[in-house]
């Protein structure tokens, strides 16, 4: 231990000198600036310089990654991502695959937004009862939750692939066996399932942290009150639960846009284009394709982020309207 | 539903019979803990399986294989039946060959006497046996260290160098006033907005202008300033009292040493935190190192395993264990330090 002290002192000693003359220069306060200085520098070059460049990109052709290679293009990205002869008909667009993924991402995140608020709600009300160890459920349930995206895709592919074990389920039972990600449908419901699987914990987290929170005194003002369960649920409990409710929501939306890791392991966007999601296709067309078309992936992430943005500033509103009705009460 | 859902406390009279509520919540946990454990727990058991078990189907939950048995004259040992004879009695057989129907055996006490047996009449006889080939010979047959030591290497670094930069902003932001302050405290927040996937493209041409690419330092450096450490370390700043900084200024510590003298031992709860959250992070990471890693020696685990379950379709028992292995770090991280992550969301919401 005293070799690890010893070397820590020895690395951080390294840097006082740099600091000694900061101080001097900058006075006390100002030295501020060399503390949060390597923070920002890093913040700066892989973030927000980016978002600049992005901007480039999105509306300038080609495929040299160079920015000043580039010839301009306008709009010419946003046309070819999102015109279409006839909006009834995808097949009509010039690219079929980005609409198409869209709808998907659409699609997904709508039903697992539902499926997941109703699963981490009912066990964040279960794991709040009295019950008999509490810390070990609640572990049960956040596992998953950590194990990387990779993991959790390869998990189940084991389980549905053509010898696995959901088959054997099905011949035990005299059905014949599936190949469940080769069916579009099939495929799509369980991608739905392994990111509600994987990520349910951590709003159940967030959800049962919440009903902690709300205080003991009211349900035992209901109780005197004889208020029947349904009532205490439907008048107490959910209402003081809102703003947590809120704040899952919009994450799980947020999150559910973005999703790329476990689906593209799982079903590599597959069969054909039916689990293909946004990220997906930014992805492929940006790097993964033959040829890199960065001028189009581009133009499909500032697509992908005026859909975050709008979802960041539906929770503003929603969290404050959720705030100014609590004052109300 | 409503009913059961609501009963926070149990029965105040009664306390020794159990509502039925009760029983309804925990056939739930009960039903949970099978879904929830019981697909890793497939995969650890299936891992342990010889590549001819793991083709059996109906597949079984623990790992059976045929035994097999040493028989003089035979080099190799042979596999065992449990056959009829041409008494048409039930013995225990080692089968020498199969030719169409008709499986040569020998008695494994008697192997001089050849038995003909059709091959409808013999069953295998199975035992439990967890074969560990599967992992052994990840590291021989594949540059399975390699991998190891990328991941390990990108997660130990990033997370030493996420530590040391997300603290000094912090303390900058808890325990200065400047001017500009609040704006950067802003800018580094509004990253939290910004998610690594919507500037895929132009974080490439930096990383490409830099000659990371194919580089581990090319996973390592963007992901060091994260927003959620500096608003984890600042909060918990903020509740260590100024007036120590002013006795240390008093002895006239420079504020660097105040930094690594005084806030980094006392702000070291939070560090915890963030450091398990960074290993968490680093350990999972999946797109951007796919991105920037393109060559097979800089392949960290998560890339092989990505690789090689496209690559090794028919490979599974080794697929299998490495995401074993790929798991077990992050199983040790939940089973001691759970109570800090939890901490760690419910005081930030990060994850």
């Amino acid at each position: 231990m005293s070799v690890f002290s010893a070397f820590l002192g020895f690395f951080f000693n390294l840097f006082e000198p740099v600091f000694r003359l900061g101080q001097k220069w900058l006075g006390a306060s100002r030295i501020g600036w060399l503390f949060v200085g390597p923070n920002l520098v890093v913040i700066g070059i892989f973030t927000f310089l980016p978002i600049v460049i992005n901007l480039v990109y999105a509306v300038t052709g080609g495929v040299n990654l160079l920015p000043t290679q580039r010839p301009f293009t306008g709009v010419e990205n946003f046309a070819t991502l999102l015109e279409c002869r006839d909006y009834t008909d995808l097949q009509s667009c010039r690219t079929d695959i980005f609409l198409r993924s869209i709808f998907n991402t659409v699609k997904f995140s709508l039903i697992q937004v539902v499926l997941m608020l109703f699963f981490s709600l009912v066990t964040a009300l279960v794991l709040n009862r009295k019950i008999i160890g509490r810390g070990f459920w609640r572990g049960v349930f956040f596992y998953p939750v950590l194990l990387s995206p990779v993991v959790v895709a390869l998990i189940w592919k084991w389980l549905l692939q053509s010898q696995g074990v959901f088959n054997a389920g099905l011949v035990t039972m005299g059905a014949q066996p599936m190949e469940w990600l080769l069916d579009r449908h099939w495929a799509f419901f369980w991608v739905v399932v392994v990111s509600i699987w994987a990520h349910m914990g951590f709003y159940t987290l967030i959800l049962l942290a919440g009903l902690q929170a709300i205080p003991k005194d009211v349900y035992e003002a209901a109780e005197m009150d004889a208020a029947p369960p349904r009532r205490v649920l439907s008048r107490i409990t959910l209402p003081l639960l809102m703003p947590n409710l809120i704040v899952v929501l919009v994450l799980v939306m947020i999150r559910a846009v973005q999703t790329f890791d476990e689906v593209f392991v799982l079903t590599g966007g597959g069969p054909g284009s039916a689990t293909t999601f946004i990220v997906q296709y930014i992805y492929l067309t940006g790097f993964a394709e033959q040829i890199h078309l960065y001028g189009l992936a581009a133009a499909a992430s500032l697509i992908l982020a005026v859909g975050l943005m709008a979802l960041t500033l539906a929770q503003l509103r929603l969290s404050k309207a959720g705030e100014a009705g609590k004052v109300k009460k | 539903m409503a009913n059961f859902l609501t009963r926070t406390r149990g029965r105040v009279h009664g306390r020794t019979s159990l509502h039925w509520t009760d029983w309804v919540s925990y056939a739930y946990l009960l039903a949970g803990l099978i879904v929830m454990f019981g697909p890793v727990l497939w995969l650890v058991m299936s891992s342990f399986k010889t590549e001819s078990a793991l083709s059996q189907f109906p597949p079984s939950f623990l790992p059976y294989s045929q035994k097999e048995v040493v028989v003089a004259g035979h080099d190799k040992p042979l596999p065992l039946y449990r056959a009829k004879d041409e008494q048409g009695q039930t013995r225990e057989l080692a089968q020498v060959r199969r030719i169409g129907i008709v499986a040569t055996m020998v008695d494994p006490a008697q192997p001089q006497t050849e038995i003909r047996v059709n091959i409808k009449d013999r069953q295998p006889v199975n035992e439990l046996k967890f074969a560990s080939g599967n992992y052994t010979e990840l590291f021989a047959k594949f540059s399975f260290g390699t991998y190891l030591w990328n991941s390990v290497f990108i997660t130990v670094v990033a997370t030493l160098i996420t530590l040391l930069f997300n603290s000094m902003a912090a303390f900058a932001l808890s325990k200065y006033q400047f001017t500009g302050q609040k704006t950067v405290f802003v800018l580094i927040i509004a990253t939290l907005m910004i998610p690594p996937t919507i500037i895929l493209v132009p974080a490439f041409l930096v990383i490409s202008s830099m000659g990371l690419l194919n580089n581990l330092w090319g996973v390592i450096l963007p992901a060091v300033a994260t927003p959620t450490g500096v608003f984890l370390l600042r909060q918990y700043m903020l509740t260590i009292p100024d007036e120590l900084l002013e006795a240390a200024r008093m002895d006239n510590a420079s504020e660097w040493r105040i930094y690594w003298r005084i806030i980094l031992p006392l702000a070291a709860p939070a560090m915890a935190v963030l450091a398990i959250f960074s290993f968490m992070w680093r350990w999972n990471d999946f797109l951007w190192p796919l991105i920037v890693l393109s060559r097979s020696e800089h392949f960290t685990l998560q890339l092989a395993l990505n690789a090689f379950q496209g690559e090794l379709n028919t490979q599974w028992h080794y697929l299998l264990a490495m995401t074993v292995i790929t798991l077990i770090p992050i199983t040790l991280v939940f089973t001691f330090l759970q109570k800090y992550i939890a901490t760690g969301i419910a005081s930030a919401g990060v994850k």
